[in-house]
């Protein structure tokens, strides 16, 4: 068929001055970042919508944290006893809680944004990566206080901050918040596909507490385990950071911090930190290309 | 060359599948049923549109017509082919707007903008407009999930009219609002093409189309089955073989798009 002719003169300034391009976004986490002004209200809505239409409103997330917290320390520090084997267990514990807390609000929340946002998700173009990267940034939100209250705490009981250890902190945060966004970003696409998705998630983060050496100390990982197995232990990038988070905080009020360091951190604490977050940072590439090809359904399969 | 729409040679497949659980899919399976099918929603589908040029799309519901748009706003992705276009999109797609039902509709003003492409200060000089536009008073700050369907078209028709954009798309809108709206609607549609955008209006009504379009594209069954001008894409739908009453009522209802 011939396009026909409309004898449509075009007005040469109404052309705009780019070149033809595919109307979709492919720019992927790129783009998100490039439209930081829309990232911003999604973000602001994700606040304000989290807990809407309950009473307490944002303080549910400072209640179960607190509240596990509590059932930690009690059960774990008085009723086992790690208190007396930890010094100051209630910063180990803390100090682990508000990284993983800040893992698990991330995995959670970012493998529901997409199906959330279904109504916009079927009707606009817009880089779809948005949704789990604010969902992300949401939960960084909330882990602000959270970390204030951790550091006023060390404050309290006499805390000593050193630069490597706040540098480690950071390092230990790194990781979470590139896992945790690789995570939301690769489950919030499967969840488009089969809502069992979230149900696994839910699974899968009921072992992260597990996981970790905050509610026992590390020393215990080696004596039970054997030193073989030490190895994959720390190849769990969520037990790396909450150590690097501890090493960050809670060294610094023990008593004797270098005796601390050398019985209660492994070796190369923070090689295998930058290694892990350098796996992490791959991980998140991989999520990426999976998440741009899942995403031409997801119109469809909403 | 100044295209503003590129569509060459583009196909999109959709996959209906029967059975969501695997209790339903394993009982499909052992009766030997079929577990997915699919179908070209657009098939092998290429045309350009020049800048400002007014394209109506026709065809009957099923064929691909809201598809198409999608794949022209960048919602879809074609399976293969290629879409390309020129400059910034608005509009329209599907009856009502990507509105996230639990914000307000001012909320939902400023986010849709941003998607589109606003920034805050532009959207914030039009914001007064918009509001005037949709007319829905005092309703602006009530979740948009409680708004009738033709305040929620109203809202999310004034956002998209008073966006920046190069090219505007339109399906069936119109189908929800009020006569005063539909009216106010068409006028601010002849606005947006005498300012040179490329406009692309998915109707079923043919004195419309006829109003505001220079050229018309029809699909069947995902295929483009014609491609000319106004009159004769409507004589090819033969939507136009209902007898020459042209009494100022009958001609007033085609105009405005009672959907058939």
């Amino acid at each position: 068929m011939t396009p026909p002719s409309t004898g449509q003169a075009v007005d040469p300034s109404r052309v705009p001055d780019v070149p033809l391009s595919p109307p979709t976004s492919n720019g992927g986490l790129l783009d998100v970042f490039r439209r930081r002004y829309l990232l911003r209200l999604l973000v602001r809505r994700e606040l304000s919508a989290r807990y809407q239409g309950s009473f307490l409103g944002m303080l549910w997330s400072y209640v179960q944290p607190t509240v596990r917290f509590l059932m930690y320390y009690l059960v774990l520090g008085v009723l086992v006893g790690f208190n007396q084997r930890v010094d100051y267990f209630g910063v180990h514990l803390f100090a682990g809680m508000v990284l993983v807390h800040y893992f698990t609000e991330t995995f959670t929340a970012g493998t529901r944004s997409i199906v959330r946002n279904k109504a916009i998700v079927k009707k606009m173009a817009m880089p779809r990566e948005m949704f789990p990267v604010a969902s992300m940034l949401v939960s960084a939100y909330h882990t602000i206080p959270q970390a204030l209250v951790l550091t006023v705490a060390c404050f309290i009981v006499g805390w000593e901050p050193d630069g490597i250890g706040l540098v480690a902190a950071v390092l230990g945060f790194l990781i979470v918040a590139t896992w945790g966004t690789a995570l939301a970003l690769l489950f919030s696409a499967a969840n488009v596909f089969a809502r069992d998705f979230s149900n696994i998630v839910q699974t899968l983060t009921a072992f992260v507490h597990f996981s970790v050496p905050m509610i026992y100390p590390f020393t215990l990982v080696p004596a039970r385990f054997g030193e073989d197995l030490v190895g994959l232990y720390l190849a769990n990038p969520l037990a790396e950071a909450v150590l690097l988070m501890q090493r960050g905080f809670w060294v610094g009020v023990t008593d004797d911090p270098d005796a601390t360091m050398a019985a209660h951190l492994p070796d190369h604490l923070y090689t295998r930190g930058l290694v892990h977050l350098g796996i992490a940072l791959v991980v998140l590439v991989v999520a990426q290309l999976v998440f741009t090809r899942l995403e031409n359904k997801f119109p469809e399969r909403l | 060359m100044s295209e503003s729409i590129v569509v060459d040679q583009v196909s999109k497949r959709f996959t209906m599948r029967f059975h969501r659980t695997i209790k339903q899919m394993s009982i499909a399976m052992l009766r030997g049923q079929d577990l997915s099918d699919t179908f070209l929603a657009v098939d092998d589908v290429s045309f350009s549109v020049q800048q400002g040029e007014s394209i109506g799309l026709m065809g009957l519901n099923g064929s691909g017509k809201s598809t198409l748009l999608k794949l022209i706003s960048g919602v879809m992705r074609p399976d293969s082919g290629k879409v390309r276009t020129r400059g910034r999109i608005a509009g329209l797609i599907a009856t009502g707007a990507g509105f996230h039902p639990q914000l307000t509709g001012r909320e939902n003003v400023f986010l849709n903008a941003a998607i589109l492409g606003m920034s805050e200060k532009e959207t914030k000089a039009r914001f007064d407009d918009i509001v005037e536009f949709a007319d829905i008073g005092r309703f602006l700050d009530t979740p948009v999930g409680h708004y009738s369907s033709g305040m929620f078209a109203r809202l999310g028709f004034a956002v998209a009219v008073h966006t920046e954009s190069d090219i505007f798309l339109v399906d069936e809108v119109l189908a929800v609002g009020d006569r005063p709206f539909k009216k106010k609607c068409m006028a601010r549609m002849e606005e947006i093409k005498k300012e040179g955008r490329t406009l692309f209006y998915v109707s079923h009504a043919p004195a419309s189309v006829r109003k505001m379009c220079d050229r018309v594209l029809v699909l069947e069954k995902g295929q483009l089955a014609f491609d000319g001008p106004t009159n004769e894409g409507i004589k090819y739908l033969k939507y136009d073989d209902e007898d020459d009453v042209n009494s100022d009522e009958n001609q007033d209802d085609d105009e405005l798009g009672a959907d058939i």
